[in-house]
């Protein structure tokens, strides 16, 4: 792949995005223009500018990784991400609208009149936030690395630089087109090469075997075992070995390895023949990116897989950069219509991610043992067309994920640091903005470069278990219960996110290594969501004295129509 | 293993930071035991106490602030039992022998109605109750009396009924505190209303002198202008709601400058540059439109030539920015500060220290409006409003597209 063409095309996504965002559509109009100059922001562009900011590395990069490694159980990743908007929109878009909050700790004050609940709403948005950005930066430094064999971190280094000094400048002014431009430059990223790639699909006789398991090699292919790790056989296998395997040298001979988990020393060079089944890799010492949870998975298919949809329909929610977007919407019919429209967008781009995981299972099944498979999306193109038009298609592909990364980080970053500048640190100003958005960035950019262990996919879905188990129970309550109280929401957040934050912690610290247990520490929402919900009613119930007053008239505003409130009042 | 102890860090931060947080904020000076005499001590002790039982009353006299602080009153006195009533019932029962509740509440009537203080034995028929004996100090407010508090003990003590008096005295002093803040409340509720904005009378008579004008040469314009005076005048005169969205004031700012384009034509030029995001944000209602119209007869007074007067409303995170700049004569800073501070009225219209003073009280001091300007440089002056504050909702809807 030409590095040149990639780096030009990421060069130019960065460029485009500082550009558009400190100038873009800021006119100065005259009088004459009034109504151009002060009409609000429309359904469609707000949710343009949404699923920009929300379709982050995981959607571009993960999806198509994981389909890749695990074959077609993982389509219900885009569908619950795509499906916690459906909630959204049911339970919560319009009532949030009109709650007038900005953020979720403004939603909780608003709700309950409580200061201790805010703060503690805005730590979980911080670390939610902070458990999100994380992946966004380990999957900008695999692009990176990817694309032109830069060190690890530098590509989250450089997305860190990047967004913090366009945020921290002020330069994200106008946020919403930079926003709605990004989900246009990604969508464009994917359709196109995926045309392409289809194309030449059907060219090759349109093979058919996508999800036959395990996935198996179509051709003689020879694989560079970056990092010592280990690969588990379904069947015996022969291959040709020159490296270390289980502790013995082999120079380039026939190796006959038995079924089992076996060892590979870095370094070691593989080479399978056409036909040969694709070992996948075993947790334990050494795993690459996409090993994680994947043996949870095996274990625990079914519970995992509930865990999974429970985390990304009531996660969604939840995310500190949706709904701040929220805000943006006139009214709360307005943020329904956005919703709807939202989902419309996304749901179109889900299709896409799949269909790069299905051609990699295809053309690029040694991914799934290099560890790398979060980087079929950008090898794909070289890899089945070659020549000047693989790589323009491929440096296409990596600008937009570029833009994922970088629209996806600047919204948490700019909800982060807000939380942050108006919680935590002692008083307002621009100078403090800008520490919030250095301490928003400097606390996932440390995390990324120590830990670096988990697929993106997998650790956006531990940011959305978070999420699901502390902010869902707080929103869905405090909009449709009005016996809810502040001592009831703090527990219940602290009880139903706090254990999930832990149940992530352990996860991402890779404890426990197998069984039962980490099938639960690894798929939190399935328990920790109820807890939460169960604790915030419980606690509610036993505190009924503390309801705020005028909880009624809060209700009240939260479902009526804005017209219909203002004429009750007038 | 570095993933691990990194995972253990991710971990363990958020948590710090909430520890942190909770001990702040329950942080208490226990560590005086070794300062000073037995006797400083427990000064400091009681003093202690006090401090922790006087915010809830702070709050006045309800169920919930009684149960706040009756706890700590009880350790004040160190009595088995400590009761807070208003004049009809029982508030809070803190410690041993609730029961006596009902008794209580019927010998209250007197010490009620009259304010003062009595001690007396109460009858029970369970053998062992541990109160025998209660101290009735009446909590009064104004000479006005709010309530009582009553300790109860086993046997009679002159030094409890000194104490329970001091107490009494102590807390009414707080309620008396609670009924300040209630009136500055209500004070400065009145001041919002009174600060409530006014369209100036000189701008209602130049505009309908300027569409007279207009009535013979070109009807047309003179009908469209007498209807933007009278949708500025309906919304500057409409009565629900004390806030607005800043969609809704642009409008209003929009028909203001027709009215005023009308008068001065070509001399008058004005550029907008505003973010779609704030628009729905929510602020006291004619609060920018003073600005504007400072801006232009600022901008106009004096001098032949043309103004420029530029708008601007940027997103910046949790705030809007709006800013407001003319290039006219500006003002000394010196007279801007004592109008701001209101040592001089302003010369007409509602002025720049009415929309400083409505947003400080909304918003808090440090949202007051910035200005910053010199003699013949012209002012240019910016506001800062958060897009979200408690209390603060629009009361309309925004104009639809």
């Amino acid at each position: 792949m030409n590095f040149s063409y990639a780096v030009t095309a990421v060069a130019l996504v960065v460029v485009a995005t500082v550009l558009v965002g400190a100038f873009g559509l800021r006119i100065s109009r005259t009088t004459s223009d009034f109504y151009v100059a002060s009409r609000t922001v429309g359904p469609r562009l707000n949710a343009a500018a949404i699923s920009g900011e929300y379709l982050s590395a995981a959607s571009f990069l993960g999806i198509a990784g994981l389909v890749l490694v695990q074959g077609p159980d993982m389509l219900w990743y885009p569908v619950g991400y795509t499906a916690g908007y459906l909630v959204l929109l049911l339970f919560v878009a319009a009532p949030l609208r009109r709650s007038g909050a900005y953020t979720l700790p403004d939603f909780a004050e608003a709700r309950l009149a409580s200061q201790g609940v805010r703060r503690l709403a805005g730590a979980f948005v911080v670390g939610v936030g902070w458990l999100y950005l994380l992946p966004q930066l380990q999957g900008a430094g695999l692009t990176l690395a990817v694309l032109t064999d830069a060190p690890d971190a530098l590509g989250g280094i450089i997305v860190a630089v990047v967004v913090v000094a366009t945020v921290a400048a002020g330069g994200m002014r106008s946020i919403t087109f930079v926003q709605a431009f990004q989900y246009w430059l990604k969508l464009t990223a994917l359709l196109v090469p995926a045309l392409f790639l289809i194309l030449a699909w059907q060219g090759d006789g349109a093979p058919r075997q996508a999800f036959d398991e395990p996935a198996t090699f179509r051709e003689q292919r020879s694989v560079r075992v970056k990092d010592t790790l280990d690969l588990r056989l379904e069947r015996p296998l022969t291959v040709t070995v020159s490296g270390t395997v289980d502790g013995r040298r082999h120079d380039t001979e026939r190796v006959a390895l038995s079924a089992g988990t076996h060892r590979f020393e870095r370094g070691t060079r593989l080479a399978f023949a056409p036909g040969d089944p694709v070992p996948a890799a075993a947790r334990g010492a050494g795993g690459g990116m996409s090993t994680s949870l994947a043996t949870g998975r095996e274990e625990r298919p079914l519970y995992a897989t509930y865990g999974l949809i429970l985390a990304t329909f009531l996660g969604t929610m939840g995310l500190p950069h949706v709904v701040v977007r929220f805000y943006t919407s006139p009214h709360g019919v307005a943020a329904r219509r956005t919703t709807v429209a939202v989902l419309a967008l996304i749901g179109g781009f889900y299709l896409l991610p799949p269909v790069y995981g299905a051609l990699g299972r295809l053309y690029a099944p040694e991914l799934a043992l290099t560890g790398d498979a979060d980087a079929a999306v950008l090898l794909l193109p070289g890899r089945m067309i070659g020549g000047l038009g693989g790589d323009l298609l491929g440096s296409l592909v990596a600008g937009g994920a570029f833009a994922a990364f970088l629209s996806t980080a600047s919204g948490l970053t700019m909800a982060v640091a807000g939380v942050l500048t108006q919680d935590v640190l002692p008083s307002r100003g621009v100078r403090h903005f800008r520490l919030g958005t250095v301490l928003a960035m400097a606390v996932p950019l440390a995390a990324s470069v120590l830990v670096g262990g988990l697929p993106v996919a997998d650790a956006v879905g531990l940011a959305f278990a978070v999420s699901a188990s502390s902010f869902c129970p707080l929103l869905v309550l405090g909009i449709w219960w009005r016996r809810l109280t502040p001592p009831g929401a703090a527990a219940g957040m602290l009880v139903g996110g706090g254990s999930a934050f832990l149940a992530v912690a352990a996860t991402m610290a890779g404890l426990p290594g197998t069984g039962s247990l980490h099938a639960l520490l690894a798929w939190p929402a399935l328990w920790s969501v109820p807890l939460g919900f169960l604790t915030m009613m419980l606690v509610s119930l036993a505190t009924a004295a503390r309801v705020p007053p005028g909880t009624a008239a809060i209700l009240a505003r939260f479902h009526l129509p804005e017209e219909l409130h203002a004429e009750a009042k007038a | 293993m570095t993933g691990f102890l990194a995972g253990l860090c991710v971990a363990v931060l958020p948590l710090l930071a909430a520890g942190f947080w909770l001990g702040r904020r329950t942080a208490r000076p226990e560590s005086l035991g070794d300062l000073g005499t037995p006797v400083e001590h427990a000064t400091f002790q009681t003093l202690h106490t006090a401090s922790l039982a006087a915010p809830s009353l702070r709050a006045g006299l309800t169920e919930e602030t009684a149960r706040k602080s009756a706890r700590r009153l009880r350790t004040l006195l160190g009595t088995d039992a400590l009761c807070l009533t208003d004049q009809k019932q029982v508030l809070v029962w803190d410690g041993v022998g609730g029961h006596h509740r009902g008794e209580i509440m019927e010998r209250l009537a007197g010490p009620l109605e009259t304010g003062r203080g009595e001690a007396f034995p109460l009858s029970c028929a369970t053998p062992d109750c541990p109160v025998r004996w209660a101290v009735v100090a009446p909590l009064t407010v104004d000479d006005r009396v709010h309530g009582a508090l009553v300790a109860c003990a086993p046997r009679e003590s002159a030094v409890l009924v000194r104490a329970a008096g001091e107490v009494a005295r102590w807390v009414s002093v707080q309620l008396e505190l609670a009924d300040l803040d209630r009136s500055r409340t209500r004070l400065i509720e009145a001041e919002i209303k009174a600060l409530r904005a006014q369209i100036s009378p000189h701008f209602i008579f130049n505009s309908l002198a300027v569409i007279a004008s207009f009535v013979r040469t070109d009807p047309e314009r003179a009908r469209e202008l007498l209807l933007e005076f009278a949708d500025f005048t309906r919304y500057s005169f409409r009565r629900h709601g004390d806030f607005t969205t800043l969609a809704d004031e642009l409008h209003a700012i929009d028909q203001y400058l027709a009215l005023v384009r009308a008068r001065f034509g070509d001399r008058l030029s004005v550029t907008l540059q505003i973010a779609p995001e704030v628009l729905p944000v929510a602020l006291p209602f004619l609060c920018l439109q003073p600005l504007v119209e400072n801006a232009v007869k600022h901008g106009l007074e004096g001098k032949a030539d043309a103004c420029h007067i530029q708008i601007t409303a940027q997103d910046a995170g949790a705030e809007a920015l709006v800013v407001i700049e003319d290039d006219g004569v500006g003002m000394d800073p010196e007279e801007l500060r004592l109008i701001l501070a209101g040592e001089i009225g302003p010369s007409g219209g509602i002025g720049l220290s009415n929309v400083d003073d409505r947003l400080r009280q909304v918003y808090g001091d440090d949202h007051g409006l910035v200005i910053e300007t010199a003699v013949g440089a012209g002012m240019k002056i910016t506001a800062r409003v958060p897009k979200y504050r408690p209390g603060v909702h629009s009361a309309a809807r925004l104009t639809s597209e």
